[in-house]
């Protein structure tokens, strides 16, 4: 009987395109999406080497860090953005790539589109010169961030140099109390295993509290794998993928379907496969988190007090707390409940889907935002946006004092004109909490979605469970 | 930019205390949007290496001679973490260096530093650790790097060895552009294209719709 083999294992054998003998391997790339920030230096290899890009059929492009969030109609002020977008769409033209065009209804985040557009599928090789395309491994495919040198690659021979990487599996039994959410989740699970703990791993993530989310929430979880230090994150296929691809635009039609359903029905782990790594958490102990550092690792409960460097025995790790709280602007012992936000984020490709704004609706729902805070809410895709102003979202979250912006990636990481000024602070459902991220300067606490609202209403971080009673 | 090959030498090396030095560290994001010039050295460290004010940092150690003109960093675990940018990678080669030594990497980081003949190696934590002690000690020690013996030397003369795959290491010494090696391969390629094809002939790849 042949060994059995996980997820990550068959993909990558359906994948090779030859080894050497030191086991790296040259891969093939099902589907490649590209950006505006890490492409121009690919096409421009291209260019230069005479070369053609092999499959623009298997390319989808589409602008999403740089673009304005606010009004469209008068163009991107910002000369630089400007020509970062200008240069992709001559870019597309030149090289035949299908693209999304910023007035397009279908322009969105890369992460949030692929998925949405069902070009996103189980046992697919994905790649994008963005390391959240780990994203897209939530419907059993593998995806990864790429370089630029490795974009111009893909361009060109529609493969990758890799190492295998090793296996990894985590595991979260039962079922999350009422106020946490799938970002929890994937805090908790960074919060145990460290920002470098799936380094060289691609971390499949199984067990009865991952089967029972939707495909939004698992896209939540896999895009977050990178956070944890991971190459990709990954889910087994199941009924739930199966039943979000049926009638998006480039899913499989009715003849191909059952085809398609058969095949990605063989993809799940072997029973009896074997991994490198092995990590379990009980979704019981699972709580509403806060970062309260600089690292996506700093996740404590809502309820907890900002540690004191002097608690930490290892000289190194205290030198390190130290610096995140000075950065930070806090003091140690504080409850984190007192931390004030001057803004709330609501979006990125970790939480600008319907579900996402739906959560933070319904918390917002005939209460207000807190005079002193400024709150955004920034839908993944002009199909989110659409889909959100049909249940009427929009409406509640501007009665409320929100902003209701067009879609991007905004304030994930203040490339467009939405960022924090030094020493402002920030309640955000992004995936980065670095120095700097959000603006020079600027202070993250990364939250779920309906915790970002709360921390809107109340002016300082708060726990959403108190809305729930 | 065509890969530039590594080679063997002595290099001025400086000691960097911080671990989970992250891509945006290295390069905050609002310089992606700026082409890779003569002003590309600004960035490295922008806004960890100035205060508030915007001068800088004294207290940041690249901003001290004789440290300011190192060619190697010895750094802590996680190196390159967060983002997928190269330009993490052009911003250090671009401000003269030539190899990062570290106990971890961030995967696209290690990945990206090979395609720009620049050499991230992985030493072990208290390797690591003991360089940069004994670069902190001694002003303008240097770091002997020695790829084709996969050896380091620190300025007390420790020996360390470390692992490098066997194609990087050859792609690195030849500085071999691997597109054109992959592209060598076009046969097995176009044979991978009909495969996947009609593995999934469901899939409508992008331009179908």
């Amino acid at each position: 009987m042949a060994k059995p083999r996980t997820l990550f294992d068959k993909i990558w054998a359906n994948h090779v395109v030859r080894t050497e003998d030191d086991g790296t391997a040259l891969i093939y790339i099902d589907l490649h999406l590209a950006h505006e920030v890490t492409s121009p230096q690919a096409f421009a290899g291209l260019r230069e080497a005479g070369r053609k890009l092999r499959r623009p059929d298997r390319t989808l492009a589409v602008a999403d860090h740089n673009i304005p969030t606010t009004d469209r109609s008068k163009g991107i002020e910002d000369p630089e953005s400007r020509l970062q977008v200008e240069t992709l769409e001559a870019n597309v033209k030149e090289f035949g790539v299908p693209y999304f065009p910023v007035d397009d209804i279908r322009q969105g985040i890369v992460h949030i589109i692929g998925p949405e557009q069902g070009l996103t599928q189980p046992g697919m090789t994905v790649v994008c010169g963005d390391s959240h395309t780990s994203t897209h491994g939530a419907f059993g495919a593998l995806a990864f961030g790429i370089g630029t040198s490795e974009v111009e690659h893909v361009f060109a021979t529609q493969t990758l140099v890799q190492k295998p990487a090793k296996n990894m599996r985590v595991t979260v039994k039962g079922a999350p109390p009422a106020g946490t959410t799938a970002k929890d989740l994937i805090l908790a699970i960074i919060g145990k295993i460290g920002t470098a703990g799936g380094t060289g791993h691609v971390i499949e993530f199984a067990g009865d509290a991952i089967k029972n989310l939707s495909m939004e929430g698992r896209m939540t979880v896999c895009n977050m794998s990178i956070e944890a230090g991971a190459r990709a994150g990954m889910i087994a296929p199941d009924e739930t993928t199966f039943e979000y691809l049926k009638g998006k635009p480039y899913a499989p039609k009715a003849g191909a379907w059952e085809q398609a359903v058969q095949y990605w029905s063989s993809l799940p782990s072997d029973p009896g496969a074997v991994y490198d790594t092995e990590v379990e958490l009980d979704a019981a102990d699972i709580v509403p988190y806060v970062t309260w550092g600089t690292s996506p690792q700093d996740a404590l409960p809502i309820t907890a007090t900002v540690p004191k460097a002097e608690d930490f025995p290892d000289p190194d790790r205290q030198a390190g707390i130290a610096r995140s709280i000075e950065y930070m602007g806090l003091t140690g012992g504080m409850p984190i409940q007192d931390i004030k936000v001057d803004t709330v984020f609501i979006g990125s490709c970790t939480n600008g889907r319907l579900e996402d704004i739906r959560a933070a609706a319904a918390i917002a729902k005939g209460r207000k935002v807190a005079s002193s805070v400024k709150a955004l809410v920034v839908p993944g895709s002009g199909l989110v946006k659409e889909a959100a102003e049909a249940e009427g979202l929009d409406k509640i979250l501007i009665e409320a004092g929100f902003e209701w912006r067009e879609p991007g990636c905004s304030m994930c990481l203040a490339m467009n004109a939405d960022k924090l000024k030094p020493g402002e602070r920030s309640a955000s459902t992004s995936n980065r909490n670095f120095e700097g991220r959000q603006g020079p300067g600027g202070r993250t606490h990364l939250v779920s979605p309906a915790m970002a609202a709360a921390a809107a209403i109340k002016g300082h971080l708060a726990d959403v469970r108190e809305f729930l009673a | 930019m065509p890969m530039r090959a590594f080679e063997t030498g002595s290099f001025a090396a400086a000691p960097l205390d911080i671990a989970n030095v992250d891509t945006d560290q290295l390069i905050p994001a609002r310089f992606l949007k700026r082409p890779r010039d003569a002003r590309y050295p600004e960035y490295l460290f922008h806004d960890v290496r100035r205060t508030a004010a915007g001068e800088q940092d004294p207290d940041f150690i690249l901003n001290r001679a004789p440290w300011d003109t190192a060619e190697v960093l010895v750094a802590d675990r996680n190196f390159g973490c967060g983002s997928s940018r190269e330009a993490a990678v052009y911003v250090l080669v671009d401000s003269g260096f030539r190899a990062v030594i570290a106990p971890s990497f961030g995967d696209i980081f290690y990945s990206n530093a090979m395609k720009n003949g620049f050499l991230p190696i992985r030493l072990d934590a208290a390797a690591c650790a003991g360089l940069r002690q004994a670069l902190a000690e001694r002003q303008g020690g240097e770091i002997a790097i020695d790829l084709k013996a996969q050896t380091v030397t620190g300025p007390d003369g420790s020996v360390h060895r470390f692992e490098i795959s066997a194609f990087h290491k050859h792609c690195l010494l030849e500085g071999l552009d691997d597109i054109g090696f992959t592209l060598a391969q076009q046969a097995k390629i176009d044979a991978a294209d009909a495969r996947r094809d009609a593995a999934t002939p469901w899939f409508k790849p992008a331009s179908a719709v």
